[in-house]
């Protein structure tokens, strides 16, 4: 029972880490269906940018942990503008291969900056340890975690159901020209939707250093999990991706913990069952 | 071009599929690359082990337009295939290893083709991406079997004929797998410029317009699907018995991306795009890497967002636009 | 002797938009029927059904007798429907020439061929050639489709729908989107379709209309408002109504 609720925490605090860097991704590729494999690549400089932060500028980890996403929210959107804008209208092919040379060069850069290790970092004394919740103690860092992507995924909700750029978001996912011929500007939509989505996926790669660790490779490591979380949950729906998230992030960490060799089978199987099951995701619109 | 003369407009049509002279090119190349730098046999025939496989990738992408994130299943399970009979069963014989590879290949491609193609864009590329990344999880698992992550040892392939053995400096193995890439090309081009080629081609220009002109799409997909893993399927033979050795590598997301940036580089939907870009990459990819493993990979990251934005014709389409150039006709 | 086209009761939802309303509609051989209505009144819906792109919930499609209901999209072609689309759909990256090849072969039933080169095979080489130059076209065969004017564009898709010998011919608004110096020439082409297939032209332009139909039905909010001829419909009060205030697009 011990080992159970062990599982499911740690699955959990896994589970919000995917959530927090794959929901941009979700509704960037819901409002565009521009599918960017580039994603990992924006967490991982942005749990980069963190250490450097951290380390280079003696900033404290929840400053960095604020100031991080923004720097590279913003530094999305040169990209968002140059590389991707033109291949809007193109097919899923050049959209891969534009994305994936966006990794390689991602990963060689960062390789030539930092250096193939895994970077560390000065962790904050209230961060480590256990923290008591009354009726068991858990690890605070990952506790940090969950309080932190249940937060992100209240603002958001609200965000999207109830502010009006939420609904022109949700209008424009659900119907991009209709959105467009009744006067919503959706190229300006998609530059801020993509800018918070690389955002959050910096923030999240800030706090996977401590769990997870990075690496230059991470951008590619984790890819293939933030596109099942996108896919599974569906495309454009953040309650998707949430769930999605859980339901990856447990089963992932489950089958690591009790069957070591072959645990991460689960995961492809489940995917592969349940996009032939539903192509749109749990949560997605068939098209 | 004189407005008096009647040129045929058929005419192309009906010789599109004859030989040309140009078309010599990729051979000559390969006996001149052998009689220079035969110390690079052995990187020869990885590379004509690559161009088999890009060869099989273009089928169905360049003339299909079938997006694949994970061909390397077939061209694994072919690696595998030929690999197991002989660690496992003894039989070495390497022609009908190789068979046995294409058989495994075009087998697992029929099933997961007929599966698997029901569905395109986004679900596709998961489906395709998670299933290679499944047969992978699943060749670990197999460990007794497949030797999991240490690899498939103890194989041990007879001389070709014979006569041919898998010498010290892999003379004879480049011989053998331009003779295979010779007889798959073979096969290729036939298919290509067949009608259920060129029906290939309509699927791929507009599905809609096909539907409506009676073509069975979903049955045409999964016959090159099956004949595209067949070919991945002996590539990955060649590879098993030109390596004598067979790790989860050969179904790695490495692999697939690789093979699909190869054809793209070279270009896509000419077939002699996968000649001209696996020869390239892999050459510069053995000299570059070597030196820098981060500014080749930053490279290749360059060349591809280059590609995609500006030369979407990879190399092929590059230089025809600038022998298009040179003959004083714009380009078009 | 049974009708070339018969549809029975042809009803089709969209979750609550109810987009086809019970309709009947017959065709003989040789007909040349026109389908007009306003605009969302669901003409092409219809057609989408016909042709197999849309299931029905409830109705039957019956061609020269036979019931095709069930049938997918490629089954009903080489039974004998050929359809255009209100926006051209051809292969733009390919010649006119090669566009109607393409068709020659799945209806030749050689399109399955995988060995022998698709250029040996001169007689349906020569009979698009053919094609084309009945309709006008045939200097432009050689030419890449997304390289000629949309007129002749349009052209080329008639050719293709001719080239699998349909029995019923579906023509999705022919002369929409083209500049009406080349749409004379489009119209004139269809006045001169053989005169065995059975034709339904879904029209804004009423001259082309009346024109060339020798039947009408009116099709409004999905259901059939009414279906006479060309007289007919022009004194009928109710189409009157429902056309008040629309001028005849061109």
């Amino acid at each position: 029972m011990e080992a159970l609720i062990s599982i499911l925490f740690d699955g959990l605090a896994y589970a919000m880490l995917l959530f927090i860097i794959s929901v941009g991704l979700s509704v960037t590729m819901g409002l565009m269906g521009f599918v960017n494999l580039a994603h990992g690549a924006f967490a991982m400089v942005g749990g980069y940018v963190l250490v450097t932060l951290m380390t280079g500028y003696g900033l404290p980890f929840v400053a960095a942990l604020v100031i991080a996403p923004v720097i590279v929210g913003i530094g999305s959107i040169p990209f968002e503008r140059f590389l991707y804008a033109p291949l809007y209208k193109a097919g899923e092919l050049d959209q891969v291969l534009l994305s994936i040379g966006l990794v390689f060069v991602t990963i060689g850069v960062v390789t030539f900056i930092y250096g193939p290790a895994p970077p560390a970092i000065p962790m904050p004394e209230f961060l480590t340890g256990q923290v008591n919740l009354g009726f068991r103690e858990v690890p605070t860092y990952r506790f940090f975690i969950i309080l932190i992507g249940c937060v992100m995924m209240a603002i958001l909700w609200f965000a999207f159901e109830r502010t009006l750029l939420g609904a022109k978001i949700r209008a424009a996912v659900d119907n991009r020209r209709m959105a467009q011929s009744v006067g919503i500007d959706v190229d300006r939509l998609f530059v801020l939707v993509f800018a918070i989505g690389s955002g959050l996926a910096a923030l999240g790669g800030g706090l996977a250093i401590e769990i997870v660790g990075m690496s230059p490779t991470f951008a590619i490591q984790y890819l293939v999990f933030f596109l099942i979380v996108v896919a599974v949950g569906g495309l454009g729906s953040m309650g998707g991706a949430f769930v999605a998230a859980i339901v990856l992030g447990v089963l992932d960490t489950a089958g690591k913990y009790l069957w070591p060799d072959g645990g991460a089978f689960f995961i492809y199987a489940a995917t592969v069952a349940i996009l032939l099951y539903r192509p749109a995701g749990l949560f997605g619109r068939a098209s | 071009m004189n407005a008096t003369v009647k040129t045929d407009p058929t005419a192309e049509l009906r010789n599109r599929h004859r030989w040309r002279p140009v078309e010599a090119l990729p051979w000559l190349t390969a006996f001149a690359a052998f009689a220079l730098l035969p110390d690079y046999a052995a990187l020869g025939t990885q590379i004509i082990i690559m161009i088999i496989f890009a060869l099989s990738m273009d089928l169905i992408l360049g003339y299909a337009g079938v997006v694949s994130l994970g061909h390397a299943a077939y061209f694994g399970a072919g690696a595998y295939a030929t690999g197991m009979l002989s660690a496992l069963l003894g039989w070495n014989e390497p022609l009908t290893g190789l068979l046995a590879g294409g058989l495994a290949g075009g087998a697992l491609g029929l099933l997961s083709g007929l599966v698997l193609l029901r569905y395109h864009g986004l679900t596709l590329l998961m489906l395709t991406l998670a299933f290679a990344i499944l047969l992978q999880e699943a060749a670990n698992t197999a460990a007794p079997v497949t030797g999991g992550f240490d690899g498939l040892q103890g194989i041990s392939i007879d001389p070709i004929f014979g006569l041919f053995e898998n010498d010290l400096w892999g003379h004879h193995y480049y011989w053998y797998s331009l003779s295979i890439l010779f007889l798959v090309f073979l096969v290729a081009r036939r298919i290509v410029h067949s009608p259920f080629g060129r029906s290939l081609v309509g699927v791929r220009e507009n599905v809609r317009r096909m539907n409506a002109i009676g073509t069975p799409v979903f049955g045409r997909l999964v016959a090159v699907y099956t004949i595209s893993a067949a070919m991945a399927g002996i590539a990955g033979g060649l590879f098993a018995q030109s390596n004598a050795y067979v790790t989860l590598d050969v179904l790695d997301f490495a692999r697939s991306g690789t093979v699909l940036i190869v054809l793209v580089l070279g270009g896509t939907g000419r077939l002699y795009g996968a000649f001209l870009g696996g020869a390239v990459y892999m050459v510069l990819e053995d000299e570059l890497a070597r030196i820098s493993p981060e500014f080749w990979e930053i490279g290749v990251g360059l060349v591809l967002i280059a590609v995609v934005l500006f030369f979407r014709g990879g190399l092929l389409g590059a230089s025809d636009a600038l022998m298009r150039l040179i003959r004083g006709r714009s380009p078009r | 002797m049974s009708a070339a086209l018969q549809l029975t009761g042809l009803d089709k939802h969209f979750g609550a938009l109810h987009v086809t309303r019970g309709v009947d509609l017959t065709l003989e051989a040789g007909a040349r029927h026109a389908l007009i209505g306003p605009n969302g009144a669901g003409k092409t819906t219809l057609v989408n059904l016909v042709t197999g792109m849309l299931t029905p919930d409830a109705g039957k499609v019956s061609l020269n007798g036979r019931d095709i209901t069930g049938l997918g999209q490629a089954e009903r072609v080489r039974a004998g429907i050929a359809r255009t689309f209100q926006i051209n759909q051809l292969f733009r990256g390919l010649s006119a020439l090669e566009n109607v090849v393409l068709a020659l072969s799945e209806r030749e039933g050689i399109a399955r061929q995988i060995w022998q080169p698709a250029g040996t095979n001169s007689a349906i080489l020569d009979e698009a050639m053919a094609i084309l130059s009945s309709l006008g076209v045939g200097a432009d065969a050689g030419k890449t489709i997304s390289g000629l004017p949309y007129g002749r564009q349009r052209l080329i898709e008639i050719a293709i729908t001719l080239a699998l010998k349909p029995r019923v011919l579906l023509l999705d608004e022919p002369a929409a989107g083209v500049p009406s110096v080349e749409s004379d020439v489009i119209l004139d082409v269809i006045a001169g379709l053989p005169s065995d297939i059975a034709i339904l032209i879904i029209e804004h332009d009423m001259d082309v209309v009346f024109r060339f139909a020798s039947r009408i039905s009116v099709l409004v909010d999905g259901g059939v408002l009414t279906e006479g001829t060309p007289d007919e419909i022009a004194r009928d009060p109710e189409v009157r109504a429902v056309y008040l205030g629309e001028e005849s697009h061109g």
